[in-house]
This record gives C-alpha cells, sequence and structure tokens, in this order.
C-alpha cells in the first residue's frame, strides 16, 4: 500500500467498521477498482459502534429481508472461519411472551432456520445456573452464534487489497463532502481532497454530520444501549471457551446475558432512551475509552441489575462488575437501516444503522446495488429512500426512536400503529372523519380511518363475528367487515387523502414513461394505464396508475406507503435535456373514493355531467363540477364495485366531501375505511399490493400480471421480462381459503395476520425452485365470501385449485383451500359489478 | 446524624470526584473551567486503593469504615461507589457553590473537612485511621491530608504503599505505614489515631458486585452544608499542556532494514 494520499478514486468508502470493511470488499469483489476507503480512527478498532459490539447473532427475524440479510451474513462469517455457534434462547416470563415465541417459530420455520420451543427445565439443562423458577419457557435456536466483526472487516481489506483494488487509510478526518449540480463530487478531508463520482457514508452514529455536510439527511441518531461486564465467573471459567453456553436473550426485561470467556456481559435495551447528536459525541482523544463507549450513567441500569440478578443468582450474586458503559448505536425512525442512493445527492450512498448481525449482508446488497443497479434481496424496507421529507428531519428521528428503543425485545404487532408523530399530516376533512368516530391508522405518515366507530351497530345489522383471541383482534374491529357489507349493499365513501399524486409534463413525456412501464402508455388522452414498473432483473420496483390527461401530460397516482421510494426512482430516470417536467401534487390533491351499486345514483346528484356506463366507461377520466367545484373524476375501483375515485383541490376537499354524505344520505352511504379499501375488499379482488404479494423478488408473470402482449417500446427489466415469460413460473400466486380456524390447542378460533407458512399436508414447507418459501402475503377477511382469505405464492405442483394444505400460525397447522390460482377474484370474477 | 458509634476500629477515607482519567480535557472557550459534557466522573485512583484498605482493615479487625467526601450534589455517586464496594457509613460535605466545573482550594477544603470530622467525633468519638490520596487526581494539590492533621493534631505520612495495625509497647494501637524511597522503604510507626496519604499500588481495589451496587443504592448518606472558608489559592484561568507529537519514522522492512535499525541502535548507544 502506498503512503501517498489519493486524489481520486472510482469510490471512495467512508468508515472502516464492519459495513465499510464489507462494503470494500463486496464492491472489490464486483470488479470495483481504485477503492480509497478512510477513518478518522485507527485500525482494525477506529472507535465506532463495531468496536463494542456484542457480536452475536440471533438469526431469526420476522421481518424477511431482515432474516435473510442475517443469514447471508452468518453464511460470510462463517466462510470467514470467524462464526462460533453456542446457540440461544430467548426465555418467556409471561404468557404474552410464549404467544410472540410460538410467533417466532413461524418465522423461523419460513426461514428455514432451526429452532425449538423448549421448558424450563431444558432450559436448567442447558444453562445450569439460570432461575428457570421464574421462566414459562423459552426459544431456542442452535446456530445463534457469536461472531468476530474485527477479524471478519480485517479479511474484508485484505480480499479487496489482494485483488488490488483498495487504499486504506487510517486516522483521516472527513471536513467536507462536495456536491455539485445535485451530483456528489469529491471527499474533503484533513489529508486532501479525493475526487470520486461514488462516496459511500458507512460511518454509524456519525452518518447525521456527513450527510449535513453533503447538504442532505441520513435519518438516524445515535443512541445508547447500555452494557455491563461481570466477572469473574467459576463456571463460566471452567469451560474454557469464549463462550460455553447459550447466550440468554431475556425478553421480557429487554436484556441479554452473553458470557465473555470467564465473565458474563449483560446488556440491556430497557432504559429509558438516551441519544445524542452526531457533533456531541467526543472525538478520540477526548474519550477514555472510545468515543462510542461513553461514561456508564448507572442509574438507569440498576432496575436490569435486579433482574439479572433474579435470573442469575448463582452466579451473578459475587461476581464484580468490571466494565460498564453507555455504548452508542445508530437507531433509525423505523427500525430499519438505512442503504441504497440517497434521494438528493446522485452518487452519493448511505449504509447505515446496521448492526454486526447483518453487517455483511447489507454490505454486499449495497455493493451489488452500486453495481448492477439492483440487489439480489429487495431492499424495499431498508431503501433510504423511503422516507418523506418530513420524516428525516432530528425532531421525527428522535419521537420515533424514543418511541421504538424499548421494543428492541418487544412484541410487536404487524399491524401495529405509531403512538408519536401523529396528527402530522391529516386530510381537509379530519374534523368530519372524527366527528364520525374514526380509528387512524398512518398512511405515509397521514392519519387515514380504519374503520369508524360510528359504524358500530352495522356489525349486529350484518352479523360480523368477533375474533376471539387477543392478538388476532388486535389493531381489527369487526365493524371493518360490516363496512364492507355496507358498501355492497349500497354506497360507502373513503378517505384516500394519503394517495401520492405526481405529474408529468413536457414533450418528452410519454417516452420516458414509456421507458419506465411494463404496460403502454400511449393510451387515448381520458383513458388510465394499470403497470408495474420493474427493476432491471425484472423484480417489482413499484405498480401504480396512470392517467393520461393530454398528449404529453399524465397523473401518476401511487399508494402512500411507497410514495417516496417511486419519486426517487422517476427522479433518477428523468432524461438529462429537461424535455419532462416531473411535479409531486400530493399536497394539492385529495382523494376520496365512491363505491357500492348506488354509487352511480349519488354520483347523479352531485354532478349534472353523464355518468352512465356509456357516458363515462370503466378506466376513464373527466374533469366534472359538482356544483361549483371542479373535481376529477376516475371510474375505476380497488375495492370490486362500481363508483369513482374524485379529485379534489386541497381546498375544495372539506365541501367535497360534505356533498359526498350529503347526496349519499337518501342511499344510507355508509365512510368506509381503510381496512376494507385495503383488506377485504382488494383480497376478495385478488388484488396485489406492492410491499405485500409485489417485490424485486417475484415476477410480473409469478404474480399473474403479464398481459397477453408486450409492447414494441424498451423500458427498464423488458429483457429480463421476456425471459419470465418464457420459463415455466417458479411459483403462482394463489388464493387460498382457511377451512378450519379452531386452535387444537385451546378450542380457541384463530385468524391469521399475514407472514406464515403455507405448507403441505405434511407440514412441510413449500420451497420453489428460485429457493423462494410459500408465505402468507395478505391475510384477511372476505365478508362478502364468507371465508378467511389469505394469498400466498405457490409452486405449480401446489397451485391447483381445490388443493389442501396447511397455514402455520402460532406453532399450529390449520387447514387451507386453494381457491383460485392466479389473478381471478374470489368474488365477482368476471367484474361484473364494477364494470357495469 | 446517622449512628457512627464505635465499634473495634474506626476507619475513615476522605475521597475526591474527579474526571475520569484517559481522556484529553477539554476547557471551555474562556479557559476558566474544564469542559464536562464528555467527561466520566470517579473517585481519584489514590482514593480507591484507600477505600479498599478501609475495608480490607475492618475485614481484618473488625470495626467500621466510613467514607466522607467534599462536593457537588453528584459526588453522592463516588459515596454510594464506596459503600458498593464495602463501605458501611457515608458522609457527605457540600455546598451549592461546589461543582464538577470547580471545587474549593486546598486551605477551604480541609477546613471544612477538619471541622465535620472534628463535629463527628465530638459525637460518636475519634476515628482511629484517617485515609487520604496522596493527591487528587485532578488539582493534584498535595496539601488536603496534611493541613486536616495540622488542624486535628494528628501525625500523617504521605506516599503510602503498606499498612499493618497492630499493638505498640505500651499497649496502645499502632499504625506501621511503608512509603518506597529510591533505595526501598521507609517504615513508619504511628500511634493511633493517625491519618495516611496512601498512594495507588497500596492494592488491587475491587469492583462493585451486583448486590453490592443495589445496597449502594439503599443507603443513607449523610448530608452536611457547610459554608466556605476561602483559602488563599486562587485559579485565574486554566492552559492545555503542549501535545506530545510523536514522529514514527519509518526504518524500511524487510531483512534490507537491518543496517538502519543496528544503525539506531548504536547511535542510541545500545550496543
Amino acid at each position: 500500500m502506498s503512503n501517498e494520499f489519493p486524489t481520486t478514486a472510482s469510490v471512495v468508502v467512508i468508515g472502516a467498521g464492519i459495513v465499510g470493511n464489507g462494503v470494500v470488499g463486496h464492491l472489490a469483489e464486483l470488479g470495483w477498482r481504485n477503492i480509497v476507503q478512510i477513518d478518522k480512527g485507527p485500525l482494525p478498532n477506529p472507535g465506532g459502534s463495531t468496536g463494542h459490539a456484542s457480536n452475536f447473532i440471533f438469526p431469526v427475524d420476522h421481518n424477511r429481508e431482515m432474516a435473510t440479510l442475517n443469514l447471508d451474513s452468518q453464511r460470510q462469517y462463517i466462510d470467514m472461519g470467524v462464526n462460533t455457534e453456542c446457540g440461544g434462547i430467548e426465555i418467556a416470563r409471561t404468557p404474552e411472551r410464549m404467544e410472540e415465541l410460538r410467533r417466532r417459530m413461524v418465522s423461523a420455520k419460513n426461514w428455514g432456520i432451526p429452532a425449538r420451543l423448549v421448558t424450563p427445565a431444558e432450559i436448567k439443562e442447558m444453562v445450569p445456573f439460570i432461575n428457570e423458577e421464574i421462566l414459562l419457557g423459552g426459544f431456542y435456536s442452535p446456530t445463534v452464534s457469536v461472531v468476530d466483526s474485527l477479524r471478519a472487516g480485517t479479511i474484508f481489506r485484505e480480499r479487496a487489497q489482494a485483488l488490488d483494488a483498495l487504499q486504506t487509510f487510517a486516522n483521516v478526518e472527513v471536513m467536507d463532502i462536495e456536491v455539485v449540480d445535485g451530483r456528489v463530487k469529491a471527499v474533503v478531508t484533513d489529508r486532501g481532497r479525493i475526487e470520486a463520482d461514488a462516496v459511500v457514508i458507512c460511518v454509524g452514529v456519525w452518518a447525521p454530520k456527513l450527510a449535513k455536510m453533503a447538504g442532505t439527511q441520513i435519518p438516524l441518531t445515535p443512541a445508547v444501549h447500555q452494557m455491563i461486564d461481570v466477572g469473574p465467573i467459576p463456571v463460566l471459567e471452567e469451560t474454557g471457551k469464549e463462550l460455553g453456553f447459550p447466550i440468554i436473550r431475556d425478553m421480557d426485561t429487554f436484556c441479554y446475558e452473553r458470557q465473555s470467556a470467564g465473565s458474563m456481559e449483560v446488556g440491556s435495551y430497557a432504559h429509558r432512551p438516551i441519544f445524542m447528536a452526531a457533533e456531541e459525541i467526543p472525538s478520540i482523544k477526548e474519550s477514555r475509552l472510545s468515543p462510542t463507549e461513553l461514561p456508564i450513567t448507572m442509574e438507569d441500569f440498576d432496575p436490569q441489575l435486579e433482574q439479572a440478578l433474579e435470573l442469575m443468582p448463582d452466579i451473578l450474586g459475587t461476581a464484580e462488575i468490571k466494565y460498564a458503559i453507555n455504548g452508542l448505536l445508530s437507531l433509525t425512525p423505523d427500525g430499519f437501516p438505512l442503504i441504497g442512493e440517497t434521494p438528493d445527492v446522485k452518487g452519493l450512498w448511505s449504509a447505515c444503522a446496521i448492526w454486526i448481525k447483518e453487517g455483511p449482508g447489507a454490505a454486499r446488497m449495497l455493493a451489488e446495488w452500486m453495481t448492477h443497479g439492483q440487489p439480489e434481496v429487495d431492499p424495499h424496507h431498508s431503501d433510504i429512500a423511503r422516507f418523506y421529507k418530513y420524516a428525516r428531519n432530528d425532531s421525527h428521528v428522535r419521537a420515533r426512536c424514543a418511541e421504538h428503543f424499548q421494543k428492541t425485545y418487544g412484541i410487536i404487532h404487524p399491524r401495529e400503529q405509531w403512538a408519536s408523530e401523529r396528527g402530522v399530516r391529516t386530510a381537509p376533512y379530519h374534523d368530519r372523519t372524527e366527528a364520525l368516530g374514526a380509528v387512524y391508522f398512518l398512511a405515509g405518515g397521514m392519519e387515514r380511518p380504519h374503520w369508524y366507530e360510528s359504524n358500530a351497530e352495522l356489525v349486529a345489522k350484518f352479523g360480523v363475528e368477533d375474533r376471539p383471541a387477543e392478538w388476532d383482534r388486535r389493531w381489527w374491529s369487526p365493524i371493518i367487515n360490516a363496512e364492507h357489507l355496507a358498501m355492497k349493499e349500497s354506497v360507502g365513501m373513503v378517505d384516500l387523502a394519503p394517495f401520492v399524486v405526481f405529474e408529468f409534463t413536457g414533450p418528452g413525456t410519454k417516452d420516458y414513461l414509456q421507458g419506465l412501464t411494463v404496460n403502454n402508455v400511449d393510451v387515448a388522452i381520458g383513458k388510465s394505464i394499470y403497470t408495474p414498473l420493474l427493476d432491471v432483473n425484472g423484480g417489482f420496483r413499484t405498480d401504480l396508475t396512470m392517467l393520461r390527461l393530454a398528449e404529453n401530460t399524465y397523473r401518476v397516482m401511487t399508494g402512500a406507503f411507497d410514495g417516496p421510494r417511486d419519486s426517487f426512482w422517476f427522479d433518477k430516470h428523468l432524461p438529462a435535456d429537461g424535455s419532462v417536467h416531473f411535479q409531486d401534487l400530493t399536497s394539492s390533491y385529495v382523494t376520496i373514493g365512491l363505491w357500492g351499486p348506488n354509487a352511480r345514483k349519488v354520483m347523479e346528484k352531485l354532478t349534472t355531467s353523464d355518468v352512465s356506463n356509456d357516458g363515462f366507461p370503466y378506466g376513464t377520466t373527466q374533469e366534472v363540477l359538482f356544483d361549483s367545484i371542479p373535481v376529477r373524476l376516475f371510474r375505476i375501483s380497488y375495492v370490486g364495485e362500481l363508483g369513482w375515485e374524485i379529485y379534489a383541490q386541497t381546498e375544495n376537499a372539506r365541501a367535497v366531501w360534505d356533498k359526498i354524505a350529503a347526496a349519499g344520505s337518501e342511499y344510507g352511504i355508509v365512510p368506509v375505511g381503510a381496512g376494507v379499501y385495503g383488506t377485504t375488499g382488494r383480497l376478495e379482488k385478488g388484488y396485489r399490493l406492492m410491499g405485500s404479494e409485489l417485490d424485486g423478488e417475484y415476477t410480473v408473470v409469478e404474480a399473474g400480471l403479464a398481459r397477453p402482449k408486450v409492447k414494441s417500446a424498451d423500458f427498464i427489466g423488458k429483457e429480463a421480462y421476456l425471459r419470465h415469460r418464457e420459463e415455466d413460473p417458479a411459483a403462482i400466486l394463489c388464493t387460498l381459503t382457511v377451512e378450519n380456524h379452531m386452535s387444537a390447542r385451546d378450542g380457541v378460533n384463530r385468524y391469521m395476520v399475514g407472514g406464515e407458512t403455507i405448507t403441505t399436508a405434511d407440514g412441510e414447507r413449500i420451497v420453489d425452485r428460485k429457493g423462494r418459501v410459500s408465505t402468507v402475503t395478505t391475510a384477511g377477511s372476505g365478508p362478502s365470501v364468507g371465508k378467511f382469505l389469505l394469498l400466498a405464492y405457490l409452486t405449480p405442483e401446489h397451485a391447483v385449485a381445490g388443493n389442501d394444505l396447511q397455514v402455520y400460525y402460532m406453532d399450529e397447522y390449520f387447514p387451507v383451500k386453494v381457491a383460485v390460482v392466479g389473478s381471478t377474484p374470489v368474488f365477482d370474477p368476471t367484474d361484473a359489478r364494477m364494470k357495469g | 446524624m446517622t449512628d457512627l458509634a464505635i465499634a473495634d476500629l474506626r476507619v475513615l477515607v476522605c475521597v475526591k470526584r474527579v474526571p475520569a482519567p484517559g481522556a484529553r480535557i477539554t476547557l471551555t472557550a474562556d479557559h476558566s473551567a474544564i469542559d464536562t459534557k464528555n467527561l466520566g466522573f470517579t473517585t481519584s485512583p489514590h482514593e480507591e486503593c484507600a477505600v479498599e484498605e478501609a475495608i480490607r482493615l475492618v475485614e481484618r479487625h473488625g470495626g467500621t469504615a466510613t467514607v466522607l467526601t467534599l462536593g457537588p450534589g453528584e459526588a453522592d455517586e463516588q459515596l454510594r461507589y464506596a459503600v458498593s464496594v464495602g463501605i458501611s457509613k457515608a458522609v457527605h460535605v457540600t455546598h451549592p457553590s461546589l461543582s464538577d466545573e470547580g471545587d474549593w482550594d486546598p486551605q477551604a477544603t480541609a477546613r471544612a473537612l477538619a471541622e465535620v470530622i472534628a463535629e463527628i467525633e465530638a459525637v460518636h468519638g475519634s476515628f482511629d485511621l484517617i485515609l487520604f490520596g496522596n493527591e487528587s487526581a485532578d488539582s493534584g494539590g498535595f496539601q488536603v491530608g496534611v493541613r486536616v492533621a495540622r488542624t486535628l493534631d494528628r501525625p500523617i505520612v504521605n506516599g503510602i504503599k503498606a499498612i499493618e495495625i497492630g499493638e505498640g509497647p505500651d499497649g496502645g494501637r499502632t499504625v506501621t505505614a511503608q512509603r518506597e524511597s529510591t533505595s526501598g522503604f521507609e517504615v513508619y510507626s504511628l500511634g493511633l489515631p493517625a491519618i495516611l496519604g496512601v498512594k495507588e499500588g497500596l492494592n488491587l481495589p475491587r469492583y462493585p458486585t451486583l448486590p453490592g451496587r443495589l445496597k449502594s443504592k439503599k443507603a443513607d448518606v449523610l448530608v452536611q452544608i457547610i459554608d466556605p472558608v476561602p483559602g488563599g489559592l486562587i485559579t485565574e484561568h486554566f492552559d492545555n499542556a503542549a501535545e506530545l507529537v510523536i514522529e514514527t519514522t519509518m526504518l524500511g522492512s524487510g531483512p534490507e532494514s537491518a543496517p538502519a535499525i543496528v544503525d539506531l541502535i548504536e547511535r542510541l548507544g545500545l550496543l
């Protein structure tokens, strides 16, 4: 390695923790050369979070993306010879936790990770010094391991150096990141300036500071995680090993106990959230240990001492607290990493808020993304472009992190809603929905009614059954099903204010959009286009609906959850010649849905325009007047009923809401929440949702969305798409029905929440030839068909209507049947209701 | 006042809350004080040994060990730390003018300590042995122990690295204390009551156990507020010492570097 400081590089990687090292290793392997890596600290431990990490991997995660990154990372650590398998037990002190451990059995099965539930006596056998009397049971995961993350980092660097691809400079501090015309230009350091087209920020807790230098944000906060090291403990010393016993995760006290040779490390996520600003982190010189090993605030740890003593009284009663720190790690507003190109600065990449357990996998993800334009593992949850602008500031970050920090070991329901940062984005008629007793869920940070308590009496009217198990009922109400049936009986109005609305204009618009969409956008003016957008591998980047308003004017509507990612994608591909103008009009328009067999009658009262089937055919759009107020109508439905999406200008939206309610009163119009729009109505129609059924790892063909013909124009992912059309699909998206809900364990009827394993009658996982596992992508009621519905990809062998399979939920098997293969709806298969 | 009644051996340890050593201390912009933002605080290392020694003496001879500090409210942490490792009683002498950024000068400190000690002794009888750290880890005045001894009219020896309690020729109890000199050890024998200033290396202090830590949380600390009588030492301002810059010179690598190494060893006169 030459000592001369370089002035140019193909890529500058900032940071030499597990992530930065993983990134240089993987970039080199993927063919990158002239990589320059810098860190302000010394090697091999520059003083970031990697240096004090506990280094263990519990591979099971409920989330597929994170579990995949965990497993990939563990494989890489094994390859490097730095992985020590010791097993781990997540223990339960409460019945709620036992239920959660049963749920973890499902996730373990999903990702093929060995695991079993163990009794207190079995735990005692594995960990003789544990007080099993306070335990109800545990979740034993034999492949839990501890890794040497510092050594792994060195190996990554050495691999890159062996390819003559890397120069690493320690003790170099970044002073500035230069950005010109929205593109990264150079990194300025205290040793010199390095020009590069690509810069990767892998600096964990310091990321907000570096992002600020580049004029953007990396939304994370440095946060304290406390740990103490207690020893010497003879029974641990006698093992003669770094790890002779399984790691204990005391889930209900948010603590872990991990042997570290002759002593026990006790770590806690139970204390109050303690945050710092990146700028406040002491320098290396100002730090007694390291910048991320701060003096412990012991009073925050004291309650955990008592709980640890209760759990392991024999060994922790006499051992001494030899080391205790407030360790710093990175927290993000939603708990997921921050990976990918930053939305504001082209060529500036982030790989931050990544733990040891997922470090090498995340590094590979980023390196593939930078190299191929898309990683193998779908980065949907980790994508740094996922945040709305309002959600990137420090205040929001801290509010959300304060809320979820203590849920690090918490039991989090798949439908769980945030308590903080509520009421930040509301619809103009929020007071109206509030008066109707709306129960709000967040959609893109916006308050959206999920159901309305004012509809409670409909539950008895339609005889909707409740769900007896608290978990199944959590964040759910039988009112949802009642609203569904009321809408289908007469008419309902749906608050869709969170919709994201883009508009594209300019002479290059049609060709630009044609280059991104699978389906042809060159339709008659006034018509709509539903289309997937693909990544280069032919996986879903998004799916959305467009309206052609003029020759070169398109309005695009996309879901609230993927709005920022979609915006990033459109922006990234805008032609450089300025021939396309892209505007985000989300705040300009508010959408209200009007659907049901009486929707046309209501619409006839609202406007004098012709809204008959001939005058306003399905799939078309027109601008009309509601008295004096102009609104755009789009005849479409996500709930399978006749009706329109109504786009009002924001300042008119409250008046429009009132007009619809007044016009509908004659027909008993009901406000209908997103529980119907997003789940029951959608499921009955088999509509696929981005992020649930549709993601980067499944194809258009597998999702049942391939049209008979392929347009002649070229588009991103076309080559892969053509190939997918030629192949036999590895899996086909199907709708299944649950045939018996009764638990054999306690006789209670259970209702799945999504994410469960679909198995054969023998309880075997269904894995397709691409290695993907059949899991439930969406679960919910089908009130009109009187069945509980599941969507899942199945291999062709199992994707046969009438086929009997099982769903594995809470460590129990329930019988299911394949109802429909492909995209045909289980309700109104000919779409007569919405097209009539 | 909590019960400080005489047991077999009455030992008092005086400690000071100081910034944890090992980190560079930064100063406030006007150089009037240290910047405590990133600092951890601890007991002066010499005094950690004094605490440990007091515990061991009482373990061996019976009696009570008391810890006393003069410091800001935060110094409660150091008292409880001493309790968590085995000290049984704690006294906190404090005043609102004390803070982590500024302490009293040695005269004021010694006056206050002597006054409080005398008050305690007036009620409960004399401490047999009072231990100080040789000097504080932050201001390093080397004065407080000596001044307190002078006020209480007791013998003091500083720099102590070994302590033994025994019987004197007259049957009274004595303390034998050793301190290092360039050629070996100086051994002192003092009749009790006496005062010693001890140094790191006297023993290897223990860490708290979990139960010790939890017990210390519940311990009663006697708080005594005392007004300062200023001494003659006034702090003008602080300056950081010049940083030592170490230059690394590469002599070469592999066998070719051998002559350069030999040359260097010769120049240093090691050959």
